[in-house]
C-alpha cells in the first residue's frame, strides 16, 4: 500500500519552511507571554497543538490528494453543518459563536470552512475551466457554495473569517479565469452600485463603523488607540530591534492581543527591522513554494487546490501585516503559525499538509 | 477559434501562475516598504514615544442634564468634585509619596495603601482612584506640592448637586454607582465601573437623557505622567436638561407642611395630569448618596420605621377610608340601588345578623340621604348601600375607576393597591366572601388599599367631569442649548362610568363636606376666599376588638401607632377646578383636623400667590443657565 517512491519525494523544503516558521512564532509567542521565570501555559499549549497539527499531517499522507476531489461534497456538507451547529450549540465569547466545545477539544468550525471551501471550489473548477473563462452561467453553483459558508460565518459573527472565505473563493475564481467581459462588467457593477447603497441604504451609525473600520484614527479610543501602539512597538523596533524580551510596549500591555492578532507588532520591537524582513521573506518563500507546487502539479484539481491553499496562507499574512502596521483597517485574522491559537494553527498545518501531499505526488505518473 | 474553447490544461495554468507570482511580489514589495518606513524612517521618532510608554488614554465624561420645575428654577446641577488618583508607574517610589500624601490630606497611610495594593501591577500606567471629592483644603496643599508627589492627579469631575438639600428627595432621586449587574444587563451603553447612574426617582427614569455620551482623549504625557500635548479628542455629548411639570414653591410649601409627620400628599393640575407637587415624609439627604453614605447612615435610613427611603405617595398601600365613599356612592347611584331621594336612619350602628356595625358618630345622623352621607360621612347609610350593592358589581366600579391598577405615573416601584372581591377571597383565604364583609369594603376600611397617587388621580377625574389622567412629571426635555427634544403631553387612560346626574350629585355634595357647617371638613378647611370641594377620611389602624386593652375609645389617649390614618382628597375651584390633592397622615387622628387643613394650605399657596412667575423666570433662564 505504502509507495516507496512517496518517502523519494518528500518535500523537505516545503517541511523546513514550515518548522522555521512555527519555531519563530514559538520565540515571539514567548517573549509575548512570559512575565519573567515560569514557561507560560500558553507556549505549552501552542507547542501541543503545533505536534497535533503535524501528526494529522502525516497521517493524511498516507492517502492521495485525489480522494479529496471524490469526498470534495460530503466534506462541504459537513462543514456546513458543523458552522450550523455552532450557531446553535456554540460556546459564547464576547457577544459571538464561534467554538464548538467536543469532549475536551474546542474547535473552531469558521476556520475549517477556509479549506473546505478551497476542495469545494477546485472540485467543482478544475471539471469546468475553459481557457476563454467562465460565464455568468457556470458561476451561479460557486456563488452559492461561497455564500452559504459565508452568511454563516457572518451570523456568528466573525467578519475577520468571512473575509479571509471570500478572499480565499475570489483569488481562486479569478484564477481560473473569469470571461473578460463578465469580469469587467462585474467590476463596472461593484463601482455603481456601491455608491448608491451607501447614498440610499445606510443608516448614519451604519456609515460611521464602516468609515472607523477602513480608517481607525476615526475612533482614537478604540481601534485607534490600538494601531497607534502597535505602530510605536513596529516603529520603535528601529533597524535591528529592542533585543528579545527586551519590548517594552509589550512588557506594559500597552498591546492589546500582543499573542494573538498583534503578534508581529512584538517580533518588529524586539528583532526590528532585520527581523522582520526576514519573517516577511519565510512567509514570501513559503507562499512562493506553494505556487511551484501548482506550476509542478499535472492534474487541474492538485493545480487549483493548491492555490486556494496558497491564497489563504497569502491573505492572512497581508491582512494580518497590513493591520498591525496601519495600512489596513483592524480586522481578527491571526497570522498563520505564529499567532497564538489551536484552530488558527493546526488548519494552516492541514492546508500545508495537503500542499505536501500535492507536491510528493507530482512525480507519480498514475 | 477551436483554441479559444480548449480545456485548460497544465500549460495554462503555468501561465496563469506566473501572474499570481507577480502580484504576491508586488504585495510583499508594499509590506516591505511600509516597514521599512516606519521603523528605518520613522524609527527614531517612535523609539522616543516609547521610551516612556507617553501615550494615555483619558476619559471625559459628559455632564450630566440638568432638573427645572415647571417654572424653570433649578432643582438639580452639577458640581466639581477633586478627585485624587495615583499613577503607580510615574509614582516612584511609591511608599514615600503616599506617605507624604497621607500626611497631606491627614489620613492613616494604611487607607491610602489599601486602595493601591491588590491592583494589577501589569495596569501601572492606569490612574488609581484614592479619594474621590477632597476638600478645598487637601486641594490646595497637593497643588502646592506638585513638584515632589511624582504619578498624583487630580480630575475635576462633575458631581450630582441637589440644591435644596432633602427637597423633592423622593421624586428627583438620587444617584449611586453602577453596579456589577446593572453593568452587565447592557441596559446603560457606554457606562464602565465607577460610573454613577439614576437609581431612584426621575433620575433613574430619565437616566438616558439625563446621562450624555462619554468621550475621550488621545494625550502624551512626559515622565512625571503630566500631560505635553493632546493628540487627539472625542467630543463629550451632555446630557439633556430635563423641566419638571412640578411647581417649586407648593413642593416646598407642602414639604414644610409635612414636617415631622409621617405621610403623604401630592397635588396636580386635573385637567391636564401634570403633577404639581409629590412629597413623602419623612425624607433623606441625597447628596449624601452621591458622596457616599456611611454604614451607619445607611443602617439609620434601611431600619427607619417611619421608612424615608420610600416614596409613600405612589408606594404606600393604604386603607381608603371615607375617601372611598366617593366611590361607593356613585356606583350605589348608578346601579340604580339609591337614587338622591333614598334615604336610611342612622341610629348610630347598624346590625347585620349578631354583628354590629357602627357609625363614626355615636349618635347617629338620623334620616340621611345620599348627599347628606357624603358630607357628613355617614357610615350606616353606606353599610345599608353597599350591602344592597354588592362586594363585587362595587369592584367593577373601583376598578373601572382606575383604582387595583398603577396610575402609570413615570416613577418606579409604582403600587397597585387593592380591590377586593369574592373570587379574590376564595383565591387566597380559601374561604367564601361573607356578606358583612362587604360593609367595612362599602366605607373603605376592609380589605381595600389605595395609593395617594390613585386617590389624586381620582379626586381628578371626579373634579374634571369623569376623564381620568394619567399622571406625569415630565414636562419637557432640552437639549443644553435649550432646543426642545421632547414636549411631554396629557394622556387619558379611561372615563369614569358614570353619568352627568350621578357626577354632578357627588360634587354637590363634596363642595358640602368644605362649605356647609354640618360637612366633615368644613371646620379645617373652609376658607372665605376660596371655593373647595374635599372629603375626609380616617383609616382605622386596628379594628374595634372588644378586649384589645390598647385600644382606648378615647382617640386622643390611644397609643400613637394605633392612631388612624388622616386622609383628605379635595379639589378647588369647585367650578372650574385647577388644583387637585390627596393627603394622608400616618397615625394622623381625624382626616379633617390632620390633613385638611395641609390641603387647605397647600391649595392657598397655589391659588393665591402673586402673578404667576412662570413666564418671566423661563426668559430670566436661558442666559445664565449652563
Amino acid at each position: 500500500m505504502f509507495d516507496r517512491r512517496l518517502a523519494e519525494y518528500f518535500d523537505w523544503v516545503l517541511l523546513g519552511i514550515t518548522m522555521t516558521l512555527g519555531a519563530v512564532g514559538l520565540v515571539i509567542l514567548y517573549s509575548a507571554l512570559s512575565t519573567g521565570g515560569v514557561f507560560p501555559h500558553m507556549c505549552t499549549k501552542q507547542i501541543i497543538w503545533f505536534s497535533g497539527g503535524l501528526s494529522i499531517m502525516v497521517f493524511s499522507f498516507l492517502f492521495s490528494y485525489k480522494m479529496l476531489d471524490r469526498w470534495g461534497v460530503s466534506i462541504y456538507m459537513f462543514s456546513i453543518i458543523a458552522l450550523i451547529c455552532v450557531l446553535f450549540f456554540g460556546r459564547h465569547v464576547a457577544g459571538s459563536r464561534r467554538w464548538l466545545v467536543i469532549g475536551p477539544m474546542t474547535v473552531q468550525p469558521s476556520e475549517i470552512a477556509k479549506i473546505t471551501i478551497v476542495i469545494i471550489l477546485a472540485k467543482y473548477y478544475s471539471k469546468r475551466a475553459i481557457i476563454s473563462g467562465f460565464t455568468l452561467r457556470d458561476l451561479v453553483v460557486p456563488l452559492i457554495l461561497i455564500a452559504m459558508p459565508f452568511m454563516l460565518i457572518v451570523m456568528q459573527p466573525d467578519l475577520g473569517t468571512a473575509l479571509v472565505v471570500v478572499l480565499i473563493a475570489a483569488s481562486m475564481t479569478v484564477f481560473v479565469k473569469i470571461e473578460k467581459r463578465l469580469f469587467l462588467s462585474m467590476i463596472v457593477a461593484c463601482g455603481v452600485t456601491v455608491p448608491l447603497i451607501w447614498m440610499f441604504f445606510l443608516k448614519g451609525y451604519q456609515k460611521q463603523r464602516i468609515l472607523t473600520f477602513l480608517n481607525p484614527d476615526r475612533d482614537p479610543l478604540g481601534a485607534g488607540y490600538h494601531i497607534i501602539q502597535s505602530k510605536i512597538a513596529i516603529g520603535s523596533g528601529m533597524f535591528t530591534g529592542k533585543g528579545f524580551l527586551k519590548g517594552t510596549q509589550n512588557a506594559l500591555s500597552f498591546l492589546p492581543e500582543q499573542h494573538t492578532d498583534f503578534i508581529l507588532s512584538v517580533l518588529a520591537e524586539e528583532w526590528g527591522f532585520v527581523g522582520s524582513v526576514t519573517v516577511l521573506l519565510l512567509y514570501l518563500l513559503l507562499i512562493g513554494w506553494g505556487v511551484k507546487i501548482a506550476y509542478g502539479c499535472r492534474d487541474s484539481f492538485g493545480t487549483i487546490m493548491s492555490v486556494g491553499i496558497t491564497s489563504m496562507i497569502f491573505w492572512q499574512v497581508f491582512i494580518n501585516v497590513g493591520m498591525v502596521m496601519g495600512l489596513m483597517p483592524v480586522v481578527g485574522v491571526p497570522l498563520p503559525l505564529i499567532s497564538y491559537g489551536g484552530s488558527s494553527v493546526v488548519t494552516t498545518l492541514i492546508g500545508i499538509g495537503i500542499l505536501m501531499n500535492v507536491s510528493m505526488r507530482s512525480f507519480i505518473v498514475e | 477559434m477551436s483554441s479559444y474553447y480548449r480545456t485548460a490544461d497544465s500549460d495554462w495554468y503555468k501561465q496563469r501562475l506566473n501572474g499570481v507570482m507577480l502580484w504576491v511580489m508586488a504585495v510583499f514589495v508594499v509590506l516591505v516598504a511600509r516597514l521599512f518606513y516606519l521603523q528605518v524612517i520613522e524609527g527614531g521618532e517612535y523609539r522616543r514615544l516609547s521610551e516612556n510608554n507617553c501615550i494615555r488614554l483619558q476619559s471625559l465624561d459628559a455632564s450630566r442634564g440638568l432638573i427645572f420645575d415647571r417654572t424653570g428654577k433649578l432643582l438639580v446641577e452639577n458640581r466639581p468634585s477633586f478627585d485624587l488618583s495615583i499613577i503607580l508607574k510615574d509614582a516612584k517610589p511609591v511608599e514615600e509619596t503616599i506617605e507624604k500624601l497621607a500626611e497631606y490630606m491627614n489620613v492613616p497611610v494604611r487607607e491610602l495603601m489599601s486602595r493601591i495594593s491588590g491592583g494589577n501591577s501589569c495596569l501601572s500606567y492606569k490612574p488609581v482612584l484614592l479619594k474621590r471629592d477632597i476638600g478645598r483644603d487637601v486641594l490646595a496643599a497637593i497643588e502646592v506640592h506638585k513638584f515632589d508627589l511624582p504619578g498624583v492627579i487630580v480630575n475635576v469631575k462633575p458631581i450630582r448637586h441637589y440644591i435644596k438639600k432633602q427637597s423633592a428627595a423622593h421624586l428627583l432621586g438620587y444617584l449611586g454607582e453602577i453596579n456589577a449587574k446593572e453593568l452587565k444587563r447592557g441596559v446603560y451603553k457606554g457606562c464602565k465601573p465607577g460610573d454613577f447612574i439614576g437609581k431612584f426617582g426621575v433620575e433613574k427614569v430619565y437616566e438616558r437623557y439625563l446621562r450624555g455620551e462619554r468621550g475621550g482623549r488621545q494625550v502624551e504625557v512626559d515622565v512625571t505622567g503630566q500631560m505635553v500635548r493632546v493628540l487627539k479628542t472625542v467630543e463629550t455629548r451632555p446630557g439633556h436638561n430635563i423641566l419638571l411639570t412640578i411647581d417649586q414653591e407648593l413642593q416646598q410649601k407642602t414639604e414644610e407642611l409635612l414636617k415631622g409627620l409621617t405621610g403623604a400628599a401630592a397635588a396636580m393640575n386635573p385637567s391636564t395630569g401634570q403633577v404639581l407637587a409629590l412629597v413623602s415624609s419623612p425624607s433623606f439627604d441625597q447628596n449624601a448618596f452621591v458622596t457616599g453614605l456611611s454604614h451607619k447612615q445607611w443602617r439609620d435610613l434601611r431600619d427607619n420605621p417611619a421608612k424615608p427611603m420610600s416614596n409613600k405617595v405612589v408606594q404606600g398601600e393604604y386603607p381608603p377610608a371615607s375617601t372611598y365613599k366617593i366611590v361607593t356612592a356613585m356606583a350605589c347611584l348608578e346601579e340604580g340601588v339609591i337614587d338622591e331621594t333614598t334615604t336610611f336612619f342612622c341610629p348610630g350602628h347598624y346590625r347585620l345578623g349578631n354583628r354590629v356595625f357602627r357609625c363614626w358618630k355615636r349618635g347617629g345622623h338620623g334620616d340621611v340621604d345620599i348627599v347628606k352621607a357624603l358630607t357628613e360621612s355617614c357610615d350606616v347609610f353606606f353599610y345599608r348601600a353597599g350591602e344592597m350593592l354588592g362586594v363585587d358589581r362595587l369592584a367593577w366600579y373601583a376598578v373601572a375607576c382606575g383604582l387595583g391598577a398603577p396610575t402609570g405615573i413615570d416613577l418606579d416601584h409604582e403600587g397597585k393597591g387593592l380591590i377586593p372581591t369574592a373570587a379574590w377571597k376564595k383565591k387566597h383565604f380559601g374561604v367564601p366572601w361573607q356578606r358583612g364583609e362587604t360593609l367595612p369594603v362599602a366605607i373603605g376600611q376592609g380589605f381595600n388599599l389605595v395609593t395617594p397617587m390613585q386617590m389624586l388621580v381620582l379626586t381628578s377625574a371626579v373634579a374634571n367631569g369623569g376623564i381620568i389622567k394619567k399622571p406625569f412629571l415630565l414636562k419637557s426635555i432640552e437639549t443644553v442649548e435649550g432646543t426642545v427634544v421632547y414636549k411631554n403631553q396629557s394622556r387619558n387612560t379611561g372615563k369614569l362610568p358614570f353619568s352627568i346626574e350621578t357626577m354632578e350629585i357627588v360634587k354637590k355634595s363634596l363642595w358640602k363636606v368644605a362649605n356647609e357647617k354640618e360637612g366633615t371638613a368644613y371646620w379645617h378647611v373652609h376658607i372665605n376666599d376660596l371655593d373647595i370641594s374635599g372629603k375626609t377620611g380616617t383609616a382605622q389602624v386596628v379594628s374595634r376588638k372588644r378586649g384589645d386593652t390598647a385600644y382606648e375609645e378615647d382617640e386622643s389617649k390611644r397609643a400613637e401607632h394605633l392612631k388612624p390614618h388622616a386622609w383628605f382628597v379635595a379639589y378647588a375651584p369647585s367650578e372650574k377646578p385647577e388644583i387637585a390633592i390627596a393627603v394622608i397622615v400616618e397615625h394622623g387622628g381625624h382626616g379633617s383636623s390632620s390633613a385638611g387643613p395641609i390641603a387647605r394650605e397647600m391649595i392657598k399657596t397655589y391659588l393665591l400667590k402673586e402673578t404667576p412667575p412662570a413666564e418671566n423666570l423661563m426668559a430670566e433662564r436661558h442666559p445664565g443657565y449652563r
